[in-house]
């Protein structure tokens, strides 16, 4: 059986510093993972190698049937959902006119803005500019953007910085909901208690090492 | 969507978000206006001299400011809005192209508001040809937009990057100033412009190839 997210023996350097260390996973479909970790333990470096967004430097992996550090992970990045530690917005823009910049690029329709934005109970500050809104609020509308693009895998940095009770029901949705499309989802805080709450298996990084 | 018109929507983006920081609007072309208001406070106003040194003077301040326009910071990307945009499967060429059109456009802007500036100035007496100055703009604006884009990927992430992109961009533009200034000295004189012309023209093209085919691996360079 074939895992979306495969890592064997997988290091990551960045400069001269090693981040990550022969780090071993498989996420299976439907699954979805939490790895908790203390700053620098280099979550914030796995979810980028999930993502595809940087090379190991050494051993070999796949997600979503892309070879990790090939040129081919093209095709599996349409796939993948990333929740960063800061938002993906342009502070000049509003909240819809973020969404819908991200939307047109992805080629969904613009009435899904705003039945998103009335979702995740931003509606009536649709026309507030970025820069002026809360963190939550930024955090809502990064969140909205993966709603926005149904990914099959989903990797979620610190998801509940910043977010009331109710905000959080969506990070729980949003798993929810890819897990029942059959995919999966990797999430990493530093707060064990919050990742009981959405995720099924949970791991420890320690300096770079799963635990 | 094709490259074209996801090159359209960055570059829509691109003005929007430049529109309501007014970072060029109210700062750069204000101040460069007022550089040009330089040389005529130091010398008498009758001094022939300065409408000798006119165009020039405007080729030249189009140079730096326009360095300033092309390396203006909401034409970086942080690195999540980059990363949000290549999880998309954005074309990175695609989006060189639609920065290079957005600040190619502020630079269009800059040179209609610097031009008759010039002329009022310096009062240096329009050429008979002078329309012939329009396309020579063009491709000066289009050259340092593409320059400053090339820099502005490459000094990413640098430290030293506020130091180094104008370190960039200064030489690599030096060909477009020189030849610009050349083709308003024979307007002036009546003679053809055709080799200053060609020489923009090469050279813009050059840059543009360079700055298509670099995009993809520069992104990827990213860590």
């Amino acid at each position: 059986m074939t895992h979306p997210v495969d890592l064997v023996d997988i290091s990551v350097r960045v400069g001269r510093t090693e981040i990550l260390r022969g780090l071993d996973l498989k996420v299976a479909s439907g699954e979805s993972v939490g790895i908790e970790g203390a700053n620098g333990a280099g979550k914030t470096t796995l979810l980028r190698l999930l993502a595809t967004l940087i090379r190991p430097a050494s051993g070999a992996g796949s997600v979503l049937g892309a070879r990790l550090g090939s040129d081919d992970v093209g095709a599996a990045r349409a796939h993948i959902g990333l929740l960063a530690h800061e938002p993906a917005v342009y502070p000049e823009l509003t909240l819809h006119e973020n969404l819908g910049f991200y939307a047109r690029l992805a080629g969904r329709p613009a009435g899904r803005v705003d039945e998103l934005l009335d979702g995740i109970g931003l509606g009536r500050a649709a026309h507030r500019r970025a820069g002026d809104a809360s963190q939550g609020m930024l955090r809502r509308v990064d969140l909205a953007r993966l709603l926005l693009l149904e990914p099959t895998l989903v990797l979620l940095d610190e998801p509940h910085a910043g977010l009331d009770t109710d905000a959080e029901k969506l990070i729980a949705a949003l798993i929810a909901d890819v897990r029942a499309r059959n995919g999966c989802a990797v999430v990493v805080s530093h707060d064990a208690a919050r990742l009981r709450d959405v995720t099924g298996r949970r791991l420890r990084l320690d300096l770079g090492t799963l635990v | 969507m094709t490259a074209w018109t996801v090159a359209a929507e960055i570059a829509r983006k691109d003005l929007r978000v430049e529109l309501r920081s007014g970072e060029v609007l109210w700062i750069t072309i204000p101040f460069g206006v007022v550089a040009l208001f330089l040389v005529p406070l130091a010398l008498p106003l009758d001094n022939p001299l300065l409408a000798r040194v006119g165009s020039p003077m405007y080729w030249v301040v189009l140079l730096l400011f326009g360095m300033t326009i092309a390396l203006r910071g909401s034409a970086v990307p942080t690195e999540p809005q980059r990363d949000a945009l290549r999880l998309l499967g954005v074309d990175p060429a695609a989006r060189f192209a639609g920065r290079v059109a957005a600040t190619s456009m502020l630079l269009w802007a800059f040179q209609i508001v610097l031009a008759p500036a010039t002329f009022v100035l310096y009062q240096t007496p329009l050429p008979p040809s002078w329309g012939l100055l329009i396309p020579v703009g063009l491709g000066v604006g289009l050259g340092l937009a593409v320059v400053g884009t090339i820099a502005a990927d490459v000094t990413r992430g640098l430290r030293s990057r506020t130091a180094l992109a104008p370190l960039l961009v200064a030489p690599l533009s030096a060909p477009l100033l020189v030849a610009a200034a050349q083709a308003s000295e024979s307007l002036a004189n009546g003679d053809s412009i055709l080799l200053p012309a060609l020489i923009i023209a090469f050279t813009v093209l050059g840059l543009a190839v360079v700055g298509v085919l670099t995009a993809g691996p520069l992104e990827e360079s990213a860590q």
